[in-house]
């Protein structure tokens, strides 16, 4: 039972509710969004937008149409292809970037395991190998600002990144000397050979995502919604069958009706049961769930509790 | 290591984990649901991180994984004894080395949401470095919560706390007077502790505070209100958490227009507009920025900083859709009908009340450094859109946590809250702190490494004559 607070004590407070809020929460973090990606355009030379097509990443390049308008977005794309990319995705980043009229980069893990200068590893992950084509990219390009569509509620590591993150000349993050952050100021200073990446949406959660995803009507590649698929069976997660992600002996080959929840390596990222084949849908399941999306769906998250804080201190997003 | 174990016997609120019906519910009140900021703040040993977890916990933001993860690490360290149990702390302490020294070392940020609001939680770890912890946490809440272990009262440290939060001016404290199950869910001790909480508040200058009985353990008042302290009539946490105001949007009602311009639109023929449209667009330039504080309307008389110049707004446009007014903390674009000479820095504010540009103030710096501050330091500060050098003339003073009064210093170190006065290389339109938490916050920034140095608080703009009045 849930009665409101009448006689709140001590509870007299020289801030009254000037009637309703006016704002809604898609609102405020839409605003501050915008905030940032402008802060980061004015006090920094070359600016890039990691893009991989996936629903953050997405959602951060439309802010920035928001944030520019009429204007175009005023930087260049950035993706690390790790060569296990769902094909899907890869038709419809270049869609959306033809579209956009805006310049895509792509670094490509493929082109450094031809030469040598990355190994495949043992377990066939890819995703721990874009850290040195990335950090290549942002060097070759000179990008002092990156952007990324991380958010907080993904991972603990995260929960504790500045939504300006710097990083030194190789790159790695300094989990305990951390700049604080404080008011909507934002410190972009940086000295040469370190860069920044920024991170518009770090608190949005799933959920704020989708429904604006919802609100704005932003499309998506068609994998986050229902379809069938034939997959199988590991680690508790769907995989889909494909030519980096064969089933064992053991596992078997099935027809379901899957979507997914985050889009990376097709070699460790997993598939959910689901029948949300609409975006509302979506926004209910989400709602619903009880297990997180990286828990749901990936499993190079799954090695240890640090594996994203180890990643990051090593450069990755 | 905190202690933190969660009672299975407590009483289990309707939006715990399996509840799907009222997660549903939660989630489809949410799109028009509003943004609630807070932090958290104690001592150590005070139940923060049980207190944390029983609100995630019973607000279903604690998702399966999550809890199987922290279960089985805990199990795996023996937490809670042969008994089992889940060791909260593991929740948000996500580094490496924090979960191997068993501390918090940095503001973790939550998010969890009811069936009313979404809420950010930046949880500030109270032992290692807690100014710099609480001041950003504080600088962005709409509340603090501070804890108290309800067997030791109000200590010295509760002081500090509560002298930091008011420097910063949140706009609401709430004080948790934890573990009242170990009191026997006395009234009298509870009204013991709340009478000096106040008495600390009055001296303080804090006007009101929240002051809720609570057991974060058995979950008494956390998210519903305790039968086992009938006497006390006043809301839950969460309950308190849901309905107070959003404060943002109350001083934007209070104070006047302010829009710091971030930076110019002017696509001159890069549009991303339909081409049939392009052409409206060939000469559009717009001022871009996040309204600060007040409400702007088209046709608002405005006056721009530098030069003064007085100009309407005509349009005000949000990626577009044109708006007939705008408020704090939209970001905008402004359209004015003069051509005048505007660039990132200007500050746009409604006409009349913009104060005159200056290069002088004195301020209170909540140091945040390792290296020490010495009279003479050449800094830059950051306002708004504005970075520009300055000099730290003076240290005037330093405030006592202990018995807070300034007492005299000639240098500030790490964690002191001290008074300066700086000399900035351009004139700004400096505004005092107590007139607005957003014009009146700066940062100082190391002028090589560009490290942040300290947060700070305008006190006075101008020359302060010896009287302390601004001439």
């Amino acid at each position: 039972m849930r009665t409101p607070p009448v006689n709140a004590t001590d509870t007299a407070s020289p801030i009254r509710a000037t009637g309703t809020h006016r704002l809604s929460q898609l609102d405020v973090l839409e605003s501050e969004a915008i905030h940032i990606i402008r802060e980061v355009v004015a006090e920094f030379e070359r600016p890039v937008l990691l893009f991989s097509g996936g629903k953050d990443s997405v959602v951060v390049l439309h802010l920035a149409a928001k944030a520019f308008w009429p204007g175009r977005v005023p930087f260049p794309l950035l993706h690390v292809d790790t060569g296990h990319n769902f094909p899907e995705v890869i038709a419809f980043r270049d869609e959306t970037v033809e579209r956009l009229g805006l310049r895509l980069e792509v670094a490509r893990v493929q082109d450094y395991i031809d030469d040598g200068r990355l190994h495949e590893r043992a377990d066939g992950t890819r995703n721990p190998l874009q850290t040195l084509p990335l950090l290549d990219a942002i060097a070759a390009g000179r990008h002092d600002a990156v952007f990324g569509g991380a958010r907080r509620d993904e991972d603990k590591a995260r929960a504790k990144e500045r939504i300006l993150s710097l990083r030194d000349e190789f790159g790695q993050w300094d989990p305990r000397n951390q700049r604080p952050e404080l008011w909507n100021l934002y410190n972009g200073r940086h000295t040469v050979g370190q860069h920044v990446r920024a991170f518009p949406i770090s608190n949005w959660t799933e959920l704020n995502v989708w429904r604006y995803i919802e609100r704005e009507q932003i499309a998506l590649p068609p994998l986050y919604y229902a379809h069938d698929r034939e997959v199988y069976r590991r680690d508790g997660m769907w995989r889909s069958v494909g030519p980096v992600s064969m089933p064992r002996a053991t596992e078997t080959i099935e027809n379901r009706t899957v979507r997914y929840r985050t889009v990376g390596d097709m070699s460790c990222t997993g598939a959910v049961e689901s029948d949300a084949a609409s975006v509302d849908a979506v926004v209910r399941e989400v709602a619903l769930s009880t297990i997180t999306e990286r828990g749901a769906t990936r499993a190079d998250d799954r090695i240890s509790e640090a594996a994203m804080e180890d990643r990051k201190k090593d450069g990755y997003f | 290591m905190t202690q933190a174990l969660i009672d299975s016997q407590a009483p289990i609120d309707s939006r715990a984990p399996g509840s799907a019906q009222a997660a549903l519910s939660a989630a489809e009140t949410l799109a028009g649901g509003t943004l609630f900021r807070f932090a958290t703040a104690g001592s150590v040993d005070d139940g923060k991180s049980t207190l944390v977890g029983r609100l995630l916990h019973d607000s279903k933001a604690v998702l399966a994984d999550q809890l199987d993860a922290v279960t089985r690490t805990s199990t795996e360290r023996g937490f809670g004894g042969a008994a089992g149990g889940i060791d909260f702390a593991l929740l948000t302490d996500g580094l490496r080395a924090e979960r191997e020294q068993g501390i918090t070392i940095d503001v973790a940020y939550r998010y969890f949401a009811t069936n009313r609001r979404s809420f950010i939680l930046a949880d500030c770890p109270g032992h290692v470095q807690y100014t710099r912890n609480m001041v950003t946490g504080a600088t962005t809440a709409d509340a603090v919560i501070m804890l108290i272990d309800a067997r030791k009262g109000v200590l010295e440290q509760t002081r500090r706390h509560l002298s930091v939060v008011r420097l910063l001016r949140v706009p609401h404290i709430i004080v948790a007077v934890n573990k009242i199950d170990l009191l026997g869910y006395d009234e009298a001790a509870y009204t013991g502790i709340a009478d000096a909480v106040r008495t600390v508040t009055g001296e303080l200058g804090l006007g009101a505070v929240h002051v809720i009985p609570v057991s974060a353990l058995a979950g008494d008042n956390v998210v519903d209100r305790s039968p086992r302290t009938p006497w006390y009539t006043g809301p839950s946490l969460l309950e308190l958490l849901e309905t107070l105001p959003v404060v943002d949007e109350v001083e934007s009602a209070l104070e006047s227009f302010r829009l710091p311009v971030q930076l110019v639109l002017r696509p001159q023929g890069a549009v991303a507009v339909p081409a049939a449209d392009a052409p409206a667009f060939r000469d559009y330039r717009a001022y871009a920025g996040q309204v600060t504080s007040g409400t702007v309307r088209v046709g608002d008389a405005v006056t721009v900083l530098p030069g003064g110049a007085g100009t309407v707004v005509t349009g005000i446009d949000f990626a577009g859709t044109e708006l007939t007014e705008a408020f704090a903390p939209q970001s905008i674009a402004l359209r004015l009908r003069d051509d005048l000479d505007i660039a990132r820095g200007a500050v746009i504010g409604a006409a009349g009340t913009l104060p005159n540009p200056t290069k002088e103030l004195t301020a209170a710096l909540f140091w945040l450094d390792p290296r020490p501050l010495t009279p003479g330091d050449r800094v830059l500060v950051k306002f708004g859109a504005n970075t520009v050098q300055a000099i730290v003339t003076a240290v005037t003073g330093r405030l006592n946590l202990d018995t807070l009064e300034q007492e005299t210093a000639t240098s500030l170190d790490i964690n002191d809250i001290g008074h300066v006065t700086v000399r900035l290389a351009a004139a700004l339109p400096v505004e005092t702190f107590a007139s607005s938490r957003r014009s009146g916050a700066f940062l100082v920034i190391h002028p090589q490494d560009g490290a942040t140095l300290a947060a700070g608080i305008v006190t006075a703009a101008g020359i302060v004559t010896a009287s302390g009045v601004p001439a």
